[in-house]
């Protein structure tokens, strides 16, 4: 599972042009060049078109409203959140599936991959059913601590987490299950606990991978929209991220839209090509 | 254009569109199979794919050869055979009907109604915020029919020159506020929604709910800070169907059409905020014939009788 999740963003991120250039000139077998390039084109065409049909002339001033910024903070500081949530319990969900043994460990991973394939609204309204005010938890949480979660930018660091958490659950467990456990063998034999080996042996170990599925998650919980929509509603400043700013942009003002839709990718792309080293050192 | 071309002798300007409406006379009545156009082959796909697309491509075809002198191929030719070759019951194939999301029960009803009158006939509904069907019809969706909640949005149609003809009102909706059962919270006037500790969600601005309810705020003088600005009107109801909201500012039709699972709250100020609701028949309609049936149908006395039981006001 490592490969697909460590090689697809490096490619967004654009391989080496040097090593593509020499395989080019060489010997690649036409009927793979040309479903390459076919594929190619399509995943950049739509992104150049945007770039193309960009208002370039209005930008400025549909880039000047207080509402872009606050949205496009919002977005960031809520994204990270959601990586962070995601770091600090999917790296152990991802262990205890990789390391260890259980009965139902298959189903268990199936689990917690669903919300990959789940409609993302559905997601939302299983958060509401949850979480929710009169949710199976939500109500426990509203009555005695009275804390309620939908509309609120907490509930959207919870929606984006719900989604983008699998991401980081599978990128990292692949990377457990490809690294040698003998290295933590070795250390526990050597009278390191369990956790200490985990902590200072195998974590240094599968820092990339890590690294990979976060940033994975990352951009996932960045461009999330069903589940928060869904789940914690649009408010601006408190729960209306990019993707929702840009989604009602659309309805009246597809300039606007457009816009705020540069602002994301040239975020993402920054983000993406920020942490490209990273991306080499994981493949 | 792939499916035009086995006959050699295609028509110099297939797209003429609009221009070229209704089969000219030289042109022998086709099959009945004819109204189903190459345009609707894509909508009809969604029932028994591979039959209809076989029998229209197969109708196409007979039609081709027999009638090479003019531009009949055209989507909007084949209303007009449907509606003037046969004065009535000959209509067939699926009218794309855009609606917006608040008609969803009471054309739901008159497409069942409409299907029932004319046999062979299939209403096919896209409900939604009326701004993304407005969105979707500009750029090239496939739909007979577009319904819209506000003149604003269908203007956004009619500026685009989508539209055939002017569009008509057929229904006004009024805002109502929408609480929990029993109202708990004993709201009875717009203005116990500014009440502080209330939870209340509104539509986005950018959807006709959303315009409504913030003509009516502005009407009474208030100043209301929802939790929420939703993106229809659906899902504004639903927030207080789940109980995440205390309240919701949506239309009347929408509280009647949830039943037992919000109560409605009249509110005088709503008076200010009425939304027309107007229907036009689009241009590049592919089911030109049935869709003008279906429009007909609305405006009817028995349409305004399913849309005043639904709540709505009469034009």
């Amino acid at each position: 599972m490592t490969k697909p999740a460590t090689t697809t963003p490096g490619g967004v991120g654009g391989g080496p042009r040097r090593t593509r250039l020499r395989r080019g000139t060489r010997a690649v077998p036409v009927p793979l060049l040309l479903p390459a390039l076919a594929g190619l084109a399509f995943l950049l065409l739509p992104l150049v078109s945007l770039l193309v049909r960009a208002p370039w002339r209005d930008l400025p001033e549909q880039l000047a409203s207080a509402e872009v910024w606050q949205a496009l903070r919002l977005s960031l500081v809520c994204a990270t959140s959601a990586t962070l949530l995601s770091l600090l319990v999917g790296v152990p969900l991802a262990w205890l599936l990789a390391r260890t043994e259980f009965p139902g460990r298959g189903l268990v991973r199936a689990l917690v991959t669903l919300p990959l394939v789940l409609p993302p609204v559905v997601g939302g309204v299983a958060l509401l059913l949850a979480f929710g005010r009169n949710g199976v938890v939500g109500q426990w949480l509203d009555s005695w601590f009275g804390i309620t979660l939908p509309f609120t930018t907490t509930g959207v660091v919870l929606a984006e987490t719900f989604v983008a958490m699998p991401f980081l659950v599978i990128s990292v467990e692949g990377t457990l299950r490809a690294a040698d456990p003998r290295y933590e063998e070795a250390a526990t034999t050597l009278g390191a606990s369990r956790f200490t080996a985990f902590r200072r042996v195998t974590l240094p170990l599968i820092a990339p991978g890590v690294a990979a599925g976060a940033v994975l998650a990352w951009a996932r919980a960045l461009g999330e929209f069903g589940a928060t929509i869904t789940f914690a509603g649009n408010f601006p400043g408190r729960t209306q991220t990019m993707p929702l700013a840009v989604y009602l942009a659309l309805q009246y003002d597809p300039a606007a839209a457009i816009a705020l839709s540069l602002v994301l990718l040239a975020v993402s792309i920054a983000v993406l090509a920020g942490l490209r080293d990273r991306w080499m050192t994981a493949s | 254009m792939h499916r035009r071309s086995p006959d050699g002798r295609r028509p110099p300007d297939p797209d003429k569109g609009p221009d070229a409406v209704g089969l000219p006379d030289s042109c022998p009545r086709p099959q009945r199979e004819w109204p189903v156009s190459t345009r609707s082959v894509r909508s009809i796909r969604r029932t028994r794919p591979a039959l209809r697309v076989a029998g229209a491509g197969a109708a196409l075809l007979l039609a081709l050869s027999a009638c090479s002198s003019s531009g009949s191929d055209s989507g909007s030719g084949s209303g007009e055979a449907g509606s003037s070759g046969s004065s009535s019951g000959k209509l067939s194939g699926t009218v794309t009907v855009f609606a917006a999301a608040s008609l969803k029960e009471s054309f739901t009803e008159l497409g069942k109604e409409f299907e029932e009158r004319h046999p062979g006939t299939e209403v096919a509904f896209n409900f939604g915020g009326s701004d993304s069907l407005a969105a979707s019809i500009t750029s090239g969706a496939p739909a007979d029919v577009f319904a819209a909640a506000s003149g604003r949005t269908m203007e956004i149609v009619t500026k685009a020159d989508g539209t055939a003809g002017t569009p008509a009102v057929f229904a006004r909706n009024q805002l109502e506020i929408a609480t929990a059962p029993g109202n708990p919270d004993r709201i009875s006037t717009l203005k116990d929604l500014t009440r502080s500790g209330l939870k209340v969600v509104l539509c986005d601005e950018s959807v006709p709910c959303g315009a409504a309810a913030r003509k009516a705020l502005a009407a009474a003088g208030l100043d209301l800070t929802p939790v929420s600005y939703e993106q229809d009107v659906k899902s504004a109801l639903t927030k207080v169907e789940l109980d995440e909201a205390d309240a919701a500012l949506v239309y009347k039709t929408d509280v009647r059409a949830a039943g037992d699972k919000v109560e409605g709250v009249d509110f005088p100020e709503s008076a200010e905020a009425l939304n027309d609701y107007p229907i036009a028949l689009l241009k590049d309609a592919p089911n030109a014939g049935a869709a003008k049936a279906f429009v007909d149908l609305v405006s009817s006395a028995e349409g305004q009788k399913v849309l005043t039981d639904a709540g709505f006001r009469k034009p």
